[in-house]
C-alpha cells in the first residue's frame, strides 16, 4: 500500500481498536454491544493488515491467534450462562444484578461480561472470516 | 381470531402431506406452505418484521429443496416399500400427535389479548422495570443480554457456525493452491 494509506492506518488503527472495546465495555449503558464492538475491534485488524501486511503470510500465523480467541468467547459465554444454573437459578439468569450503582461502569450484573465474551468471540470470528477469504483469494490468483 | 384457526389446520395438514406424500418436489412445496402459513399468523399477531424473516428464511428453503430435488430424483427412496398392515400404528400416532398439537395452539390462541386491546405490553414492561429489574441503563442489553439472553446464545452460535463453515470451504482452496504450488 502507499505511504498515504499507511500513515493514516497508523494514526486510526489503534483508534479504532479502542473505540471497539469501549463500544464493548459500556454494551450496558450506550448503545451497541458485544457484537457491534466486536465487528469494530476486528475491522482494525483488517485495516492493519490491507495496510501493512500481506494476507499470506499473516495467515498462517494468525489462524491460530483467531480460533482460540473464538473457542474463548463462546466458551465463556456459556460458562457465565452456567453461573446462574449452579448459583441455584435458571441458566443464563442475571446474578449479581443488583452490584454496582445503574448508570455506572460496574453495574448489570452479567451482562458487560457477557457482552466482553461476545466481543471476542465476533471479533475474533470475523477477522478468521477475513483471513480465510483473503488468503483464498490469494491462493488461487497463483 | 377464526383466521388462526383456519392456518392452523391448513398447516397440520400440510405438515402430514408433507410427510406421506411420495413424490419428493409436492413434499417440499407442503413444507413451504407451513412456513408461509406461520408467517401469515405472524402478521395477524402483529409481528410484520417476524414475518418477514420467516417469509425470507422459506423461500430460500423451499429454493434450496426444489434445487436438489431437481437434480437428484423426485421420488421417495422407501416409495411402496410399506405393506398395509403396519401402516395401521403409524397412522394412530400419527393422528394423535395432530390432534394433541392442535390442542396445545388452540389453548395458546385462547391467551391471546382480545381484538382492540393493547398488544405492547411485554415491551411497556422492559421499558418501565427494566432498569430496576436488570441494572442496566441500556434497554436494548437488558432485553437482549438478560430477558431475551437465550435468543442471544443461539445468535452467538449462528455466528460461529457460520465461521466454521467459512473457514472449512475457503481453507481449502487456500491449502490446495499452496500444496499445489509448492509441489511443483
Amino acid at each position: 500500500m502507499t505511504t498515504i494509506v499507511q500513515t493514516v492506518s497508523g494514526i486510526v488503527g489503534g483508534m479504532m481498536f479502542l473505540f471497539g472495546g469501549y463500544v464493548v465495555l459500556h454494551g450496558h449503558l450506550t448503545p451497541g454491544g458485544g457484537f457491534a464492538g466486536g465487528v469494530i475491534v476486528a475491522a482494525s485488524f483488517v485495516l492493519m493488515s490491507l495496510a501493512f501486511g500481506s494476507v499470506e503470510d499473516s495467515e498462517r500465523s494468525s489462524y491460530r491467534f483467531s480460533s482460540f480467541f473464538e473457542s474463548l468467547g463462546g466458551l465463556s459465554f456459556i460458562l457465565i450462562g452456567l453461573f446462574g444454573y449452579f448459583a441455584g437459578h435458571a441458566f443464563l439468569n442475571n446474578l449479581w444484578h443488583a452490584v454496582g450503582q445503574p448508570l455506572r461502569l460496574v453495574s448489570a450484573g452479567i451482562i458487560p461480561l457477557a457482552n466482553i465474551a461476545i466481543g471476542i468471540k465476533v471479533g475474533a470470528g470475523l477477522w478468521a472470516i477475513f483471513l480465510a477469504l483473503g488468503a483464498s483469494r490469494f491462493a488461487m490468483k497463483d | 381470531m377464526p383466521e388462526l384457526y383456519v392456518l392452523l389446520v391448513a398447516m397440520i395438514a400440510a405438515a402430514v402431506v408433507a410427510i406421506e406424500i411420495k413424490d419428493l418436489l409436492a413434499a417440499a412445496v407442503s413444507l413451504g406452505m407451513v412456513g408461509f402459513s406461520v408467517s401469515i399468523a405472524f402478521i395477524l399477531v402483529q409481528a410484520p418484521d417476524l414475518a418477514i424473516v420467516q417469509i425470507v428464511v422459506e423461500v430460500l428453503t423451499v429454493v434450496f429443496f426444489a434445487a436438489v430435488i431437481l437434480r437428484t430424483t423426485h421420488i421417495a427412496p422407501d416409495a411402496g416399500r410399506r405393506i398395509r398392515g403396519e401402516m395401521i400404528l403409524p397412522v394412530v400416532v400419527f393422528g394423535a400427535f395432530a390432534l394433541f398439537f392442535f390442542g396445545l395452539a388452540v389453548q395458546v390462541f385462547r391467551e391471546l389479548p382480545p381484538f382492540g386491546s393493547p398488544q405492547m405490553w411485554v415491551a411497556a414492561h422492559y421499558i418501565t422495570a427494566g432498569l430496576e429489574q436488570t441494572g442496566a441503563a441500556n434497554v436494548v442489553a437488558a432485553i437482549i443480554l438478560d430477558y431475551r439472553a437465550y435468543d442471544t446464545l443461539g445468535e452467538a452460535v449462528v455466528l460461529f457456525t457460520a465461521v466454521v463453515g467459512v473457514l472449512t470451504i475457503a481453507r481449502q482452496f487456500g491449502r490446495k493452491g499452496r500444496e499445489g504450488n509448492g509441489g511443483e
